[in-house]
């Protein structure tokens, strides 16, 4: 058996990999809108001169606004298993945040399972693994489907 | 910002090469179609006194500085050039900049022009590590595709209109019947929804005869003053009533290829129009029309459920109403208010600088009445729309 391989995030900063993993946003601190992804130049409302932000924990639930399936190799940089496996995507507007957000939905969940308004929660997945480490992306389930 | 006929510019000449997976350098086709607009205007490459360029990212060198990239295949004469990229909209830009040089009295005679040569299969993003870029980033982290996109928003119109994917199946049955009679297009051939239905799910729930293809092609317009063409015999030329590049205002609600996140719609109001929404609005409001003006559109279908969002997008119909319209028969030639007449991408696949110049060339020969068995009769005014990714409009309306 090989050793486990170190758990790292496959970008860094978006997002926590603890029990209750959550989307890392900015909030602006001049008119305390919180975007994702984050921001570190200026503030996107055009009424807000705001240029600073501080980092603050998204919403880890939401509701579905649309979901598909890929059944079709993307080109890289996608990393694909050999052979290809098909993957649902899910756009989840955030509770409170109202931020529409992509993720993949965690393998099991199909088209069949989600429905527009559908709760939602995030969770931490692998994306892709290389020979040193287990790269991991923030995913979207069912509410309450964890543990 | 007013327009009205005061801010018409001419279209002297349009010209294309027919669309296809050719595998030749872009320019070859760029130059083709500058020549059959230079022959259809009646003017020679020394009458031109500015060039517009329409860009492609995927051409290396050349095709980022299309403008003089075009006019050194065609001979350099010292002529003013400029290059533009806007994603798909790239052809709507380049028209605009060769318009307002026109309009600001700057040249009279100005020819814009965009080609390209795509790869096989999904655009992907350019190449190298680009960690900072959300179109490289999408692919990594979500290999979400453009097609993932176009399925999202066909999904949610199934989800909330009850649309059906026999419906979007339709719009290709359409589109396919449209573009037979076109010598541009690249597939001239019926296709049933028994083929749509037969053909592999894309992303579901959009099957691959749902999505259009990617091809070569170049598109090519003589633009002039109205006062040249006046003098030039060619008093009755179909004008530029307007073109629109807007971008969206904030938040934008409505998540856009290539992001990840929409704006936030929790703080700031969301804007009376949609991004989508205000493409055309934009167009209508320059032109001093409206919705019921239009005889013909050419909408930008890179699915067939989008050509959908276009009807609403566009004031044919209200949300929620597209299928029946098309069911209806309205948006099919010989209908109210014939859409991609063309056979639009569904007939063409995208070549994404040329495609937004494309689409006026088929509205001129609407217009003019040189259509042929796909003409819509008594045509006066036509509008397309279309939109590129990073929050990139585009509209132009055209009228006798």
């Amino acid at each position: 058996m090989s050793p486990a391989k170190t758990r790292v995030p496959a970008v860094e900063g978006w997002f926590t990999i603890d029990d209750a993993p959550h989307l890392v946003g900015s909030r602006c601190t001049t008119c305390g809108t919180r975007f994702f992804p984050r921001r570190d130049i200026a503030c996107a409302d055009p009424s807000c001169a705001g240029r600073e932000f501080e980092d603050v924990a998204l919403a880890r639930t939401g509701k579905v606004w649309s979901y598909t399936e890929n059944r079709y190799q993307p080109p890289p940089p996608y990393m694909s298993p050999d052979p290809f496996v098909p993957y649902v995507i899910a756009a989840v507007e955030l509770d409170d945040d109202k931020i529409v957000v992509l993720g993949q939905v965690v393998a099991g969940v199909g088209v069949d399972d989600l429905k527009v308004g559908m709760p939602m929660e995030l969770t931490v997945d692998t994306l892709f693994e290389d020979d040193e480490a287990e790269h991991l992306v923030w995913k979207w389930q069912p509410a309450g489907a964890s543990k | 910002m007013s327009g009205g006929r005061d801010s018409e510019v001419a279209v002297l000449g349009v010209g294309m090469h027919p669309w296809g997976k050719w595998g030749r350098n872009f320019v070859e086709y760029g130059l083709a179609a500058a020549g059959d607009a230079l022959t259809d205007a009646g003017v020679t490459w020394d009458d031109i006194e500015f060039v517009s360029g329409a860009d492609t990212i995927r051409n290396g060198y050349p095709g980022f500085i299309s403008g003089a990239t075009f006019a050194q295949a065609l001979g350099w004469r010292g002529t003013p050039i400029a290059s533009c990229y806007a994603a798909c909209a790239s052809g709507a830009q380049a028209l605009e900049i060769a318009r307002m040089r026109i309009l600001a009295g700057m040249c009279d005679v100005a020819l814009v022009v965009g080609a390209d040569t795509t790869p096989k299969g999904f655009f992907a993003p350019v190449g190298g590590d680009r960690p900072d870029d959300p179109d490289w980033l999408r692919f990594r982290l979500l290999g979400a595709t453009n097609p993932t996109y176009f399925a999202l928003y066909a999904r949610r119109r199934m989800e909330l209109f009850g649309a059906t994917v026999d419906d979007f199946a339709r719009v290709k049955v359409k589109n396919a019947r449209h573009g037979l009679a076109n010598p541009n297009a690249r597939y001239r051939k019926e296709v049933t929804l028994e083929e749509v239905a037969a053909s592999p799910v894309v992303a579901d729930p959009l099957r691959l005869l749902d999505i259009c293809a990617t091809s070569d092609g170049g598109a090519a317009i003589v633009l002039s003053s109205v006062d040249y063409a006046k003098s030039h015999g060619a008093a009755d030329a179909v004008r530029v009533a307007a073109i629109s590049t807007v971008t969206p205002s904030y938040p934008n609600t409505l998540i856009d290829m290539p992001m990840f996140s929409t704006d936030p719609a929790n703080v700031a109001a969301p804007p009376p129009l949609s991004f989508r929404d205000s493409i055309a609005a934009a167009a209508y409001d320059q032109a001093g029309l409206g919705p019921d003006d239009v005889n013909v559109a050419e909408v930008y279908d890179l699915s067939s459920a989008l050509e959908l969002d276009w009807y609403e997008n566009i004031g044919l119909c209200k949300e929620g109403e597209a299928e029946r319209l098309l069911n209806d028969g309205d948006t099919t030639i010989g209908g109210r208010v014939p859409v991609n007449p063309s056979g639009g991408l569904a007939s063409f696949g995208e070549a994404i600088p040329a495609q937004a110049i494309a689409q006026v060339c088929e509205l001129t020969w609407q217009l003019r009445g040189q259509a042929g068995d796909r003409q819509v009769e008594g045509a006066r005014v036509g509008i397309t729309v279309n939109q590129g990714l990073f929050g990139h409009g585009s509209s132009v309306i055209v009228r006798k």
